[in-house]
């Protein structure tokens, strides 16, 4: 009817009944797979919907399934075939006949079937923890086990290890096993990343398919035959794409490691923070593994928002600077953070109305641009990014090398083009119309604001992490924190808000540029800001035009972000 | 007296027979395919059009004609599961890895009758509705791949393959593929990911069976040799006279391969289930018996991965005591007593051979072949073959053999391929019927 309004309904998944371990359970009849389109449910995935893991080695719902490993067998049972009639055989109360699926050829005997490759069928059975499946995984595990070297107290994956895991929760004590072991090349240089030790490798080939399928290089493979199989590349060609150390986050057991972190520090020494990659303007969520104030390792954070479970490996190395014996630790230019910014505060309140320009480098956080951005407000201050270009691929590396331009452009600080603004700013310096100068994270200098203009300069307040050729010409240098000393957000370059935690504490006296940045605004407009980064975010969200469609709030984030209209 | 029964053979070994095209022809060669041609377009009963492809597909399953490479499948059953019309080019391959131990007869149709294979190969696209179709030869067969080439090139030059093939409209050409030296390459969906150019891999099924998701995706079937020269006689003899060879169900011919302890080792077409394993031994027709002096130990009835079976056993089969040497040669009694008939391969053991001797030897074939894609076979296939030479080599303990057991139960029926099976099951038959051995084994 017209004028009548529709309220349209969420279309209702279509389901398939099962029972697991003898429990009734409705689950979707189609699943996302690996390339994210819908495909029947499979046995694994429903016995998921019910709680109970089927262990697997070769199954991983991102890659293309290859049922090799034979550790998800699960025993089922199935309707019979369709009669004459094209009636399936019922029971005697009229329900569906299930039988226990057993060898054809030996009908005493359970067969089991593949939970990664098999599809579910209307009133399957699924003896997820009956004696029939745990003997099919024990005998699968004990295969797994006899040529492994059990050498665990020296292997890296050890306990993040899927054979030490189901060995607990599905394996036996003991092994009938009393042959000798095949013995296979160790410590071998698969590429300038990866250390391939073939006899931890259980040949699930994840990384063949990661490799291949995700990665678009078709770089490993597996030579030799049965027992002594081994994961190679071709004539020893090094294994040498951006993408390599997602393989050992993927491989099951301790075969490949990567060399940045193998021999450095037992995993469950790490503490695990939240956190985000700064490589890129992509943003992948990753996990920082810390211990005592020192950074060891990212890995990714599974946001098919971003990223997936993967990230590159420019990306996932690029943190070493975080614990750099350069860092600036020391407020330069006054005896301390109070006097600093007390002298500053006052050298800028005399500033006349244009006479500022702000660089807010797009390495900083949303928060930090956005105070920076009212600091500007008040001075009625130029502002401006520097951009940071570099190469980029189909995956996930991004020509941006900012973790936040979208951020920037959506607070004020730049216009549609970053650095569009800087020829104004220098020739704001050469004319003198321009005297103070606040930089934070950027190097103006590469950026055509040469180290001679800086020196026409009546005030230049810096604030980075690492020295460069600007903060050697700073009257106030302000030590700011790396991503991982501190919380905020960024907005990546489709407008993911996305926040990360921290892991580590700064050195000497450097502070989360927030902080102090909220101390200037304070004292220079007798505004009263957030002290919190939940409040401050909260507040900015308030008033940046495409957080505020979106109703942000910091716990509205999550630990995957929300996307925002870029 | 039992004899021989020529059919797929039956020009082969005939003095002064060759393999080129001419001498094929002048026995009646290529005149299968063109009473095929002439086939009309029938009506069912409710006037519904039948095409000549659907009556010959119809007409094979009739024939009752059962796959020759190993599993015994109907050949009309596996057509039939192909769609027609197919939204996708069928693909015909034919198996001729002839790979399995003891096995040696789609060899001689290759080497000395190869146009007969090639006719049936015609017949049976033509029947399906396939424009290209490949024969994968096992890489040792060097020389049946020339003849086989020369015999399609011949076969071109005619007319026969190409373009418009015996002027009736229809496309069709095949090409000789050769393996590399791989027993997994004869199992169906490993020779197709090895005819695509990869490791011979055999794929998970489901979802890749070959009918619908096989070469390139695309729908295939797969064929033995002896199978698809078996078309071409369908053709010619009809499906019910073909179907009065052998025995119900066990239609037609087979080829057998006769080796190890008899005093005439050889290949023998017979009538399926027309003559008993006794007589394939022992008949001077066929394996002329034991060498004096020796006495039967233990036949491997159907290629190497056959449970093998004892002499002396007796069985009993519908009510009636049959001793093993008794057992019609056929898919469905050998079945009955616990085996197969495999590929047709009858490896017989004289009282001179040490059984588990045997044994390992077949265990080192089956651990050296294991591709290596599933854990149970990868790794059961060699801790096997290790346990077997240990017990060889005078260190064999009182457990071993319920060890052998446990090893192999792991394997069959929970991987990839019927690979698990090949090498579970002659450990799994020779530790069942032989424990006095392995007992014998410990304490020596």
């Amino acid at each position: 009817m017209a004028g009548e309004i529709k309220t349209e309904k969420p279309p209702a998944v279509e389901t398939i009944t099962v029972k697991v371990d003898g429990k009734e359970i409705d689950v979707p009849k189609l699943t996302p797979n690996w390339q994210n389109n819908l495909v029947p449910t499979t046995v694994l995935q429903a016995c998921e919907h019910a709680g109970i893991e089927i262990p697997h080695y070769c199954y991983h719902p991102k890659l293309p399934v290859a049922g090799n490993c034979r550790m998800c067998l699960v025993h089922v049972g199935m309707p019979g075939r369709p009669g004459p009639d094209g009636k399936p055989p019922m029971n005697e109360d009229g329900s569906l006949k299930i039988d226990p699926m057993v060898l054809p050829y030996e009908r005493s005997t359970p067969k089991g079937v593949i939970g990664c490759a098999t599809d579910l069928i209307p009133g399957m059975e699924i003896y997820a923890s009956s004696p029939e499946t745990k003997e099919m995984r024990e005998a699968v595990l004990e295969s797994l086990l006899i040529n492994h070297p059990l050498d665990c107290t020296i292997c890296d994956q050890a306990g993040e290890c899927k054979l030490q895991e189901y060995s607990v929760e599905h394996g036996q004590s003991e092994s009938q096993f009393a042959e000798y072991k095949v013995h296979k090349p160790k410590a071998v240089d698969l590429g300038p990343r990866i250390m391939l030790d073939a006899e931890r490798c259980v040949l699930c080939t994840r990384c063949i398919r990661f490799s291949k399928d995700i990665a678009n290089d078709d770089a490993l493979g597996i030579v030799n035959r049965g027992s002594y199989n081994t994961i190679a590349t071709f004539l020893d060609t090094p294994f040498d794409n951006n993408y390599t150390l997602n393989t050992a986050d993927i491989c099951p057991v301790g075969a490949l490691t990567s060399k940045d972190f193998r021999f450095q520090m037992r995993v469950w020494f790490l503490k695990e923070t939240k956190s985000l990659c700064t490589d890129c303007g992509t943003g992948c969520n990753t996990v920082i593994g810390s211990r005592e104030n020192t950074m060891y390792r990212y890995e990714p954070r599974e946001n098919d928002a971003v990223n997936g479970p993967w990230m590159c490996d420019s990306g996932r190395l690029n943190y070493k600077w975080i614990g750099s014996e350069n860092r600036l630790s020391q407020v330069q230019g006054a005896s301390g953070w109070a006097t600093a910014i007390t002298e500053i505060s006052g050298k800028l309140e005399e500033a006349a109305p244009r006479s500022v320009a702000i660089i807010g480098g797009a390495r900083q956080t949303n928060e930090e641009l956005y105070l920076l951005k009212r600091l500007a407000e008040k001075f009625e201050a130029i502002t401006d990014s520097v951009p940071r270009t570099g190469k980029g691929d189909r995956l996930l590396s991004h020509t941006d090398k900012n973790p936040n331009s979208t951020g920037s452009r959506l607070i004020g600080i730049t216009d549609e083009r970053p650095g569009s603004r800087i020829a104004d700013i220098v020739a704001g310096i050469e004319d003198g119309t321009i005297k103070t100068l606040i930089v934070f994270g950027d190097d103006v200098t590469k950026a055509g604001i040469s180290e001679t203009l800086l020196d026409k300069l009546e005030l230049l307040v810096v604030s980075d992490i690492l020295p460069n050729n600007t903060t050697s010409k700073a009257h106030y240098l302000l030590p700011g924190c790396a991503h991982a000393e501190k919380r905020g957000t960024f907005t990546n370059i489709k407008g993911r808000v996305q926040k990360f935690m921290k892991a580590l504490e700064a050195p000497g006296d450097a502070r989360p540029e927030w902080e102090f940045l909220h101390e200037l605004i304070e004292n220079t407009t007798g505004q009263n800001g957030f002290s919190t980064i939940e409040g401050l975010f909260n507040q900015m969200a308030n008033e940046v035009e495409a957080f505020k469609a979106k109703n942000l709030t910091w716990s509205a984030l999550g630990d995957t972000g929300v996307t925002v209209e870029i | 007296m039992p004899q021989e029964y020529k059919l797929l053979l039956k020009n082969a070994d005939e003095p002064g027979y060759s393999n080129d095209i001419e001498c094929y022809e002048r026995n009646g060669g290529y005149q299968a395919f063109r009473k095929v041609l002439a086939i009309k377009t029938a009506k069912d009963s409710n006037n519904k059009e039948i095409t000549p492809q659907a009556q010959l597909r119809t007409s094979v399953l009739d024939s009752g004609l059962r796959g020759r490479g190993g599993a015994g499948f109907s050949c009309g059953l596996k057509w039939s599961f192909i769609r027609h019309p197919n939204p996708k080019p069928v693909y015909l391959i034919c198996n001729a890895d002839e790979s399995e131990p003891g096995t040696f007869k789609d060899k001689q149709i290759i080497y000395k009758d190869p146009h007969q294979l090639i006719e049936g190969m015609i017949i049976s696209c033509w029947a399906n509705h396939v424009n290209l179709a490949y024969i994968y030869i096992r890489g040792e067969f060097t020389e049946g791949a020339k003849i086989l080439n020369q015999a399609l090139q011949e076969a071109r030059k005619k007319g026969y393959l190409g373009k418009d093939i015996f002027d009736s409209g229809y496309d069709l050409d095949i090409h000789v593929h050769r393996g590399a030296g791989a027993y997994i390459c004869g199992e169906e969906t490993g020779l197709i990911e090895s005819l695509e150019g990869k490791r011979a891999y055999p794929r998970i099924k489901p979802p890749y069976f070959p009918a619908a998701l096989g070469l390139y995706m695309c729908p295939t079937i797969v064929n033995n040799v002896e199978t698809l020269c078996n078309i071409k006689h369908i053709v010619e003899m009809g499906a019910e006279a073909f179907a009065k060879l052998g025995t119900p169900n066990n239609t037609g011919t087979r080829l057998v391969s006769l080796s190890g302890d008899v005093k005439q080792p050889g290949y023998f077409e017979i009538e399926t289930g027309k003559v008993t394993l006794g007589e394939l031994i022992n008949e001077p027709v066929f394996g002329g018996g034991l060498r004096d002096g020796n006495k039967l130990q233990a036949i491997i009835p159907g290629g190497s991965s056959s449970k093998v079976l004892r002499a002396g056993e007796t069985f009993s089969i519908e009510d009636k005591e049959i001793d093993l040497l008794d057992i019609p040669y056929d898919f469905d009694t050998l079945m009955k007593i616990g085996t197969m008939s495999g590929s047709g391969a009858i490896i017989v053991i004289d009282d001179s051979r040490d059984i588990i001797e045997c044994l390992a030897n077949l265990a080192e074939f089956y651990a050296h072949e294991s591709c290596g894609q599933c854990t149970p076979c990868r790794e059961g296939s060699l801790w096997m073959n290790k346990a077997l030479h240990r017990l060889t080599h005078g260190e064999g303990r009182k457990e071993d053999a319920e060890y052998l057991k446990h090893i192999a139960h792991n394997i069959q029926g929970r991987t990839i391929c019927a690979f698990g099976e090949a090498c579970a099951w002659p450990v799994l038959s020779f530790v069942d019927k032989f424990k006095d051995k392995f007992e014998e084994k410990v304490s020596a």
